[in-house]
């Protein structure tokens, strides 16, 4: 039993850390999907193999397993940064394997969106030039598009970062039904929005707790009134808590555990539940500022709504962990 | 990560399973905070010990089994996963011994933690007073120092003492510098309840049983084998023993695992109640039960390596504490009407609303958080 990163999965943290603070500052947030600063990032990620992470050798790729993509995807989602790194990096690769495919997602960077859905919209749709399609619930067909002949539909969107748009069109290069990988890609795509939703809590804690220690009012920092305190030691208190989960959820992937399933929802909504409670008290605890655009927590506020919502929402797998504990709702499940 | 037991915890978790299993009583026992009740707790106390099960993490030499961290959560997991008792000697073995063991001299150790291990020398904290509660540093109590006699004399109150009628002896702090203030010149006294000059008067709590008592000390004389670690320097062998009471020691969770099982259990036997709200907020307190389950694995690893837990271990009382009121209040309401009978799950309510306040308020652990891990100011 040793309930800890590795020493090589602590410098894969560490090492995508440095790589986010450099090259994925809010500035790159907010740019232009085609800004040269998203490409530096894009690149960045590429010189670390981040595109091959879960791909196998023989593919072509580094063959490692999720206790990597927990922490890459916790660094990724601390800086939120602008490119579909889940989609590509957890969702894509078992799909793109077992479809003989796995070469083009080694041709330069996050190129895969993902809209398990399969109603859209799509997230960072317009630097994609791949998409994966279905797989809902982690069952059903996946369909592989290539985006290049596909028409992008900008749709106005909370987060002006998530470059969200819908899409028509495009080839299906092929379509994955093997219940074992549509299974694995939506476990992966569930395990990996928990992960980013740890390191987006993480950031709007750090900005809050960094602002009220030196905002002053009354003569004081706000920091230091225990109304203010509390709050952010309640939010903090259930990021601890969910972050463990999230660990042994890609720890239960990674060994193919029976309870894997019940493991990834575990993580999901505990985790969702922390951002949401860690973005609403980051907003609160900052006052007015908070309510701007021009400071930057929203960024991160908006993505955490985003992935809070995405890959089930908390509610969703409560309704899965229900099932599994033999307590079966009265009512439908909710669709998302 | 690495998830999965050795072959010699998994033995050891079959032993404890198979010696649980065949000893466990089958019926419950009484309430171990009324006086009879704690009498029949003793017996399956000595019991444990019998069986080498009472202090599995001590010494072969103090009555354990020398069994790691690990292996404690997993006897912890076994012990409530069985439906044993509640320790009564809890307040001993997980609280003052680990600050024994780190402050106590050999002979303070030699004499002291086989009688605790065998449950003769029964202990409760002394730490409360009446103008002393989350603010500790307040305590009034005092000792003089009777050169003559080779000793101290105690003098003083403390109150809201967890089965203090019922115990044998108490651990507390004791102001020897009467000049300085607040957390210096505090000493930590280990005394017999039956020193002359000491009078325990059991009361009752929110559960109507005398599981509180206050104790008062009048010119009560205790030799200087009495300290535990040095003189004036209560305060810091007091936060030792602090951190194991917020923490792990205290509330292990395989506790709340067996709690969070039996809520679903009657989850599933109240279907008739459990519409999907209620299944909702159950559903929760499972997750809850694990989240604290995968906290800990994560914090004995940090342990084990040689990460000290620090201000972290507020954490942990945050966590279970409020997790614990949750469970109740959702076994309640699946309950209906049953649930205001004298019923283990209302008396476990009951208890559960005094987590939040024992071990340091939850106010206190709040502060303890946002000051010590996120970095807020203190003032």
């Amino acid at each position: 039993m040793r309930f800890a990163l590795t020493a090589e999965q602590q410098d894969l943290r560490e090492v995508v850390h440095e790589l986010m603070e450099r090259l994925c500052p809010p500035a790159v947030v907010r740019s232009a999907p085609d800004a040269p600063a998203i490409d530096a990032l894009d690149r960045g990620l590429v010189e670390l193999g981040a595109p091959g992470l879960l791909l196998s050798e023989r593919s072509g790729g580094l063959g490692l397993d999720e206790n990597y993509l927990v922490p890459l995807l916790t660094e990724s989602g601390w800086a939120a940064a602008p490119l579909p790194v889940l989609e590509t990096v957890g969702v894509a690769s078992a799909l793109f394997e077992a479809a003989g495919l796995a070469g083009r997602l080694l041709t330069g960077g996050m190129v895969c969106a993902a809209d398990p859905t399969g109603a859209g919209p799509v997230r960072f749709a317009g630097r994609a030039t791949l998409l994966v399609r279905g797989g809902w619930g982690g069952s059903g067909p996946v369909e592989l598009v290539d985006l290049s002949d596909a028409r992008r539909e900008p749709v106005p969107a909370v987060d002006p970062a998530a470059n969200l748009c819908r899409i028509g069109g495009g080839t299906v290069l092929g379509v994955v039904d093997d219940p074992v990988v549509v299974e694995l890609a939506w476990q992966r795509g569930v395990l990996g929005a928990a992960a980013q939703l740890i390191g987006l809590s993480r950031r709007m804690l750090e900005m809050t707790v960094e602002y009220v220690g030196s905002r002053t009012q009354f003569g004081v920092p706000v920091g230091s009134f225990q109304a203010v305190k509390h709050q952010l030691a309640s939010a903090l208190l259930q990021v601890e808590f969910a972050a463990p989960a999230v660990a042994r959820a890609g720890f239960s992937v990674a060994v193919g555990d029976p309870d894997r399933a019940r493991d990834v929802a575990l993580a999901k909504a505990l985790a969702s539940a922390a951002a949401q409670l860690a973005a609403r008290t980051a907003i609160q605890c900052h006052g007015a500022i908070g309510y701007t655009t021009e400071y930057d927590l929203h960024l991160y506020a908006k993505r955490a709504w985003a992935l809070a919502a995405d890959w089930g929402s908390a509610a969703w797998h409560r309704t899965r962990i229900a099932e599994h504990l033999g307590l079966a709702p009265t009512g439908t499940l909710p669709v998302h | 990560m690495d998830l999965t037991w050795s072959g010699s915890e998994e033995a050891f978790r079959a032993e404890a399973r198979e010696w649980l299993a065949a000893h466990v009583p089958v019926e419950p026992l009484p309430s171990g905070d009324t006086r009879a009740g704690f009498a029949r707790h003793l017996e399956w106390e000595r019991e444990l010990f019998a069986a080498g099960w009472s202090v599995v993490s001590w010494p072969k030499e103090y009555g354990g089994r020398d069994a790691s961290l690990w292996e404690w959560l997993i006897f912890e997991e076994e012990y409530y996963r069985a439906g044993a008792p509640q320790r009564v000697t809890q307040n001993g073995i997980f609280l003052l011994a680990p600050t024994l063991f780190e402050f106590g001299t050999r002979e303070q150790r030699d004499t002291l933690l086989p009688r605790m291990a065998a449950a003769q020398d029964l202990w409760c904290q002394g730490w409360s007073e009446p103008g002393a509660g989350s603010d500790l540093a307040g305590i009034r109590s005092r000792a003089e120092r009777d050169d003559e006699a080779g000793g101290w004399r105690l003098t003083g109150q403390k109150t809201w003492t967890t089965r203090g009628a019922f115990c044998t002896h108490l651990f507390g702090l004791f102001r020897t510098d009467p000049v300085a203030q607040r957390h210096r010149g505090l000493t930590y006294f280990l005394v017999p309840l039956d020193t002359p000059g000491v009078t325990v008067r059991g009361f009752e709590r929110l559960d109507g049983d005398e599981g509180f008592a206050e104790v008062f000390f009048d010119d009560a004389f205790v030799p200087d084998s009495a300290v535990l670690g040095e003189v004036n320097q209560g305060w810091q062998v007091a936060m030792a023993t602090t951190g194991s009471e917020r923490g792990l020691t205290l509330r292990s969770p395989g506790r709340f695992l067996r709690a969070a099982d039996r809520l679903v259990e009657l989850a599933a036997a109240h279907s008739e109640a459990a519409a999907d709200p209620l299944v909702d907020r159950v559903t929760e307190v499972w997750m809850q039960a694990q989240a604290y389950q995968l906290f800990t694995l994560a914090q004995v690893t940090d342990i084990v390596e040689g990460r000290s837990p620090g201000a972290r271990s507020s954490l942990n009382k945050l966590y279970w504490s409020e997790l614990d009121i949750r469970l109740h209040e959702a076994a309640l309401e699946l309950l209906g009407p049953q649930g205001q009978t004298d019923n283990p799950w209302s008396r476990g309510f009951l208890f559960s609303l005094a987590g939040p306040i024992y071990a340091g308020t939850n106010e206190i652990q709040r502060n303890i958080v946002a000051e010590r891990l996120l970095g807020l100011p203190r003032k």
